[in-house]
């Protein structure tokens, strides 16, 4: 009997992989449901020894199982955007079936954690340590560093804590691992434990991800006593972003406002119920599953630019031809992700801008595309990784537009705490409209009271309420608590600087 | 089910409170003011408390809207994809029969513009796509 692969991934289900599915099992063949290759605009990507058709309906299925579809890809590993990755974390995308433990030992897993088990806790983390890991999420803090300082912590109770509450537009590598990978990801976070002597763990995942929600509970409940005397629970989200940054996601895991706390106290020393604790991305702890493997460490180490080693997952995303997962060592630059992997703009049109990062991410304009991606030389480019999303815009986009959009989203996804990010993202709405309304405007009714002794009587020009903009992106970038706040006018200013011509319309 | 049913299945936990107002969510469609009561009152906590937690969520309702709700992403990724295009066609078919809701992102961001119903996702959607899925309700 014929046997065919097909991804029950979140995104293949949304390009109607299940009337696919259900189509070839009409026609006799078994199905076998596998993690997604990434490949996105190939989903429903169907494999049948070995090749690949896609994007796959229902009509084809008759011409894939004769070989006579235009659809083929020919064989899909060597396909040339899965050829020139380095999959280290993704390394079983598309070759296994998610919640298969046969398939999960028979390619590599439970090799770290097991190894791990058998070290003592120091050796670990130096492991760790020499990998070069750095947090996925998006600050880069060195993982080893976090989860020595948990280790020397002293306490009866600590925490492992995953960050799952991927909510930065663009970027998806976190649901593809829970829902393709689900096995790594726990034993990623059984080493941390071992590691720092924590038994309780949590996942925290978006509500926006049911299928993630239900692929981590069917493999907790598959693996509960591989990972004893560690013990993993999974909450759930309720749509708030700032929640994805960690003190406000420990708020929200204790059942309060998701309000950003103030650092000092790291989580590291008082986190959880105000227990020492690891809080990780979900690609940071499930690299800890491969770097703990023979040799892992050295591997992931001897790979990438600088001081970012090993892989970065990056995720090709918005108008681009060819989106989806990419994972490659640090260093790559931007003109051979957008132009060479993703193949340019799904418009056909010519590429504006690239958002790397997330809605807090700088917007890149193309004279820059050399920069590699790693996080210093983002930094000193003014912008940042992120969590490795790339968004690319043809030159429909308004820069006035996005620029407006990441006031409003701050607006929208504030937690409320400091004064910067809560009034200076609606005040970025404002000032972004009254200077899109023309050069010059005359002082409003407010304005003209008496007792607004610094408000300009006889009316402000474009170029100063442009001025005062920049104040506020200042004001919001240094003073604000957390990244939400403080990073906004990352988009807004890398926006005003490329596209100065967008908001002198 | 009922809250008390809600409430005793989840006392166990750590840091009940965000599990047992998803359960209410779902069961009765919002957080009416009774729920936070018996619910602040179940956990220890003050009213206040409860409403300051499920007033700051997005998930959270204060009143029952009966109405099928389709979410519609309108984040960077979509946005470059065209969505903001399709809204007003999508308010003219939703009227006030349906009720539309902006999310930011839904993890598809490759093969946007977006849409969720219930727990089925929608990918590659144009105009007449999102109507028809807003049609369907």
């Amino acid at each position: 009997m014929t046997v065919v692969r097909i991804s029950d991934d979140a995104l293949a289900l949304a390009c109607g992989a299940d009337a696919v599915a259900d189509a070839f099992e009409q026609a006799g063949c078994t199905v076998e449901h596998v993690s997604s290759w990434g490949m996105h605009w190939l989903e429903p990507l169907v494999e049948v020894d070995g090749q690949g058709f896609g994007p796959a309906a229902p009509g084809d299925v008759a011409a894939i199982l004769d070989r006579s579809s235009g659809k083929a890809i020919g064989r899909i590993a060597d396909h040339s955007f899965i050829a020139r990755q380095q999959r280290l974390t993704f390394a079983r995308a598309g070759r296994a079936r998610p919640l298969s433990l046969e398939d999960y030992g028979a390619n590599g897993g439970w090799a770290g954690l097991e190894r791990a088990r058998a070290m003592a806790p120091s050796e670990v983390i130096a492991e760790v340590i020499a990998s070069g890991l750095r947090g996925r999420g998006g600050a880069g803090f060195p993982a080893g560093i976090k989860w020595k300082t948990v280790a020397k912590a002293q306490a009866s109770q600590k925490f492992i804590v995953c960050n799952a509450d991927e909510g930065d537009s663009g970027t998806f590598a976190d649901r593809m691992l829970m829902e393709g990978d689900p096995f790594q990801l726990l034993e990623g976070m059984a080493i941390a434990a071992h590691a720092v002597g924590a038994d309780r763990g949590y996942i925290y995942v978006r509500s926006e991800y049911p299928h993630a929600i239900a692929k981590l509970k069917s493999a907790l409940a598959l693996v509960g006593k591989r990972l004893s005397p560690f013990r993993v629970e999974i909450r759930v989200g309720a749509g708030a972003y700032v929640c994805g940054e960690e003190t406000s996601l420990l708020n929200s895991i204790e059942g309060k406002r998701g309000e950003v706390r103030a650092k000092p106290p790291l989580p590291a020393l008082e986190g959880l119920f105000g227990c020492p604790t690891v809080v990780n991305n979900v690609l940071t702890l499930a690299a800890a599953a491969h770097i703990l493997a023979e040799g892992g460490a050295a591997a992931y180490a001897a790979l990438g630019a600088g001081r970012s080693r090993g892989t970065i997952p990056v995720q090709l995303a918005g108008n681009v031809r060819r989106g989806g997962l990419f994972e490659r060592a640090f260093g790559v630059s931007l003109s051979e992700l957008v132009h060479d992997i993703g193949g340019g703009t799904a418009s056909g049109r010519p590429v504006k801008a690239v958002q790397v990062g997330g809605p807090l991410g700088a917007y890149i304009h193309p004279s820059q595309f050399d920069l590699p991606f790693d996080y210093e030389a983002y930094a000193g480019a003014e912008a940042l990784i992120g969590h490795g999303g790339v968004t690319v815009f043809d030159d429909s986009a308004d820069m006035d537009a996005m620029a407006r959009f990441a006031f409003q989203f701050c607006a929208a996804e504030s937690c409320g705490k400091c004064t910067p990010c809560r009034i200076g993202a609606v005040r970025g709405v404002e000032l972004i409209d009254r200077i899109l309304s023309g050069p010059r405007r005359e002082a409003d009714a407010v304005e003209a009271l008496p007792q607004m002794h610094n408000a300009a009587k006889a009316g402000r020009s474009r170029e100063e309420d442009l001025a005062l903009l920049d104040d506020l992106c200042e004001t919001m970038q240094l003073g604000s608590l957390c990244a939400l706040g403080g990073f906004t006018p990352y988009p807004v200013r890398s926006a005003l600087r490329h596209w100065p011509e967008d908001f002198r319309k | 089910m009922t809250l008390d049913d809600i409430i005793a299945r989840h006392m166990g936990l750590e840091g009940p409170l965000l599990p047992i107002l998803h359960d209410v969510q779902a069961a009765f469609g919002c957080v009416s003011p009774e729920s936070e009561a018996q619910v602040a009152h179940a956990l220890n906590l003050s009213r206040a408390e409860v409403h300051g937690v499920v007033s700051f969520y997005h998930d959270f309702t204060a009143s029952r809207d009966a109405r099928a709700e389709v979410q519609i992403c309108r984040a960077e990724a979509c946005q470059a994809r065209g969505v903001e295009q399709f809204i007003a066609a999508a308010l003219a078919a939703a009227g006030e029969r349906v009720r539309l809701r902006t999310v930011y992102c839904l993890g598809l961001c490759s093969v946007g513009p977006n849409a969720r119903v219930g727990d089925t996702l929608h990918a590659r959607l144009d105009e007449a796509a999102l109507v028809a899925l807003v049609d369907a309700q």
